[in-house]
């Protein structure tokens, strides 16, 4: 397997460089405390925020501090932590937005996509007017429909029930099974576990272990970086 | 479901043909120069407003500069037709030229004012705004405080608000109809995109500086035109009148009270505020009243009609058809293999 997202000694304001690889093809998990820099990882990947130090990758090219719409051109899509979707348009005006071309064939693949969300029936209703899990699972949709290489997903779980968290990740699974890479951001750790090939675990901006979601698990330094104390047995001697 | 529709659309294009013999018998039925000048007026706001919403309205980003593009258009026909000695009706000519001096014009002022965003964009307007009347009022090729005189177009005295009143409702049709297709396509899409979330836009691949700067200067083309227009119709411009700071006032006002960034909502607007202005401005001599009334309105249309009149008055429309309704249509009771897709429409809220 090769890396299809790999960020190198990536570094902002926070703590130390964050170095990760996502690996083509793969679900992979980034979790960590709170304010440990997951989200800002995701926005210096994506544009919003730019690295201080450091470079990010994406099949082996350079994308370091490049503007959002050209991160999105180039093949990685994003969903936010707090779904943003564009309220005064209506579910399918959404979904073009992010949409090549606006032409009927854009349309079709648009529906398509909602289809696969399952939020279809709501294609002509204002984006303003939906749940906030349908919200997520448009903010998904949508990013969908450029086809991107690898899909950031921020909390694709937080805040909704747990029908819904199920239908999303067996959309993930779906979607990773026809060739999708996505580097998921969650609390959920049922989730997470679940779902990810490899598991990296952030804090203060640093990486403090990575591995599959089995080894993680039962690794002393995540416990360490969730519960703020040392549980090292050695240092308990 | 679909007859309703093809009624809606009927009805909608019956409406619009009344409306267009109704526009075009107005000055014969109503032949008074009076209310003809009342029609004029209205409909060169029209085509400004729309040209502003265009922009503003569909974007988000509320420009208080209209107005520089609409005394450049007035001075440049005036400048031109000085410079070059054209006379007589020959100036219309120059009409196309106003159109480029406000495109030219907007885009070093797009480029500088849309690299921030939007309650520091308003500010940058106003300045821009402020350097232009001033400019107008110390260059010499302005003419100073004194202006630039419009050539002496050889039309009767009877006819003369006639043919001014089908050229602004040319005027006012074309800004509309360009409006219409604007919002309709791709383009106008990613400016609305931009109005609810500029930095989720360009995160879904919209190269939002470029679309904000397309619209700008289209918009600003529309209105030097029409700035050109107004100029032969009232013959001068002083730096007072073409670099007015109450125009973009009325601008917002117009298309605020009649419901930001629809096509429908600015032109009511315009058909309010501004023969209601130009009544008030006739009527009493102090000055003043229009502006206090014009600032009264503003506050009753915050506190009354916040979304303007089309979106309200469509609100309530909808309220009453669907009166005694549920909120949510019930879903159909046909069985879903997926048992997780079952509670989609429940409450994830």
């Amino acid at each position: 397997m090769t890396a299809l997202l790999r960020t190198e000694e990536v570094h902002k304001a926070y703590g130390d460089s964050c170095t990760l690889e996502v690996e083509e093809g793969s679900v992979a998990g980034l979790i960590g405390p709170n304010g440990s820099g997951k989200t800002t990882l995701f926005n210096v990947i994506t544009g919003y925020a730019k690295a201080d130090t450091g470079e990010v990758y994406l099949a082996g090219q350079k994308i370091t501090n490049v503007t959002p719409d050209r991160v999105f051109a180039l093949g990685i899509g994003r969903t936010f932590q707090l779904t943003r979707i564009f309220a005064s348009l209506t579910v399918l005006e959404n979904m073009l937005v992010a949409s090549r071309r606006g032409n009927a064939a854009a349309r079709k693949r648009a529906m398509e996509q909602l289809e696969f969300v399952g939020i279809a029936g709501h294609h002509a209703e204002l984006a303003g007017t939906l749940s906030y899990g349908q919200r997520k699972l448009l903010e998904l949709a949508y990013v969908l429909v450029a086809d991107p290489a690898v899909i950031l997903l921020d909390e694709p779980a937080g805040g909704v029930n747990l029908s819904l968290v199920n239908h999303i990740a067996e959309r993930i699974r779906e979607l990773n099974a026809a060739g999708k890479t996505f580097l998921i951001v969650e609390h959920n750790m049922e989730f997470v576990m679940g779902l990810c090939d490899r598991v990296t675990v952030l804090d203060s901006g640093t990486v403090v272990a990575s591995g599959p979601p089995g080894i993680i698990r039962t690794d002393h330094r995540v416990l360490n970086a969730y519960l703020g104390e040392d549980l090292d047995p050695a240092e308990d001697e | 479901m679909t007859g309703t529709v093809s009624r809606q659309r009927a009805a909608a294009g019956l409406a619009l043909v009344l409306l267009a013999v109704a526009a075009i018998m107005f000055p014969v039925v109503f032949s008074s120069p009076v209310i003809t000048n009342y029609a004029i007026y209205a409909l060169i706001f029209i085509a400004v407003v729309t040209a502003w919403n265009m922009f503003s309205g569909f974007s988000g980003y509320i420009s208080l500069g209209q107005a520089v593009f609409f005394g450049s258009g007035a001075y440049a026909v005036g400048i031109a037709a000085r410079a070059w000695h054209i006379t007589g009706v020959g100036v219309f000519a120059l009409l196309p030229l106003a159109a480029a001096v406000g495109a030219v014009i907007a885009v070093p002022f797009g480029l500088v004012a849309l690299r921030v965003r939007r309650h520091t964009f308003i500010v940058i307007t106003i300045a821009v705004f402020f350097i232009f009347q001033l400019m107008a009022y110390n260059f010499a090729f302005t003419g100073g405080s004194v202006g630039v005189a419009a050539p002496f177009l050889p039309w009767s005295p009877t006819t003369f608000n006639d043919r001014f009143y089908y050229l602004t409702l040319g005027c006012a049709v074309v800004a509309v109809v360009i409006a219409v297709l604007v919002r309709r396509a791709r383009f106008g899409l990613r400016l609305r995109a931009i109005r609810d979330d500029e930095d989720r836009a360009r995160g879904l691949g919209v190269r939002t500086m470029r679309v904000k700067l397309a619209a700008f200067v289209l918009s600003a083309t529309i209105t030097g035109l029409v700035g050109g227009v107004w100029f032969l119709y009232l013959t001068q411009v002083q730096p007072p009148s073409g670099f007015d700071p109450l125009f973009d006032l009325s601008l917002v006002l117009m298309a605020f009270l009649g419901g930001l960034g629809t096509i429908s909502g600015p032109i009511i607007g315009a058909l309010i505020i501004e023969p209601g202005q130009l009544y008030l401005t006739i009527k009493y001599t102090n000055g003043y009243l229009s502006e206090i009334l014009l600032g009264a309105l503003f506050l009753a249309i915050v506190i009354f009609v916040p979304r303007g009149i089309v979106p309200t008055t469509g609100e309530w429309l909808r309220r009453l058809r669907t009166r005694g309704r549920p909120a949510v249509p019930p879903v159909p009771a046909a069985p879903d293999p997926d048992p997780a897709r079952s509670g989609l429409s429940g409450g994830t809220t």
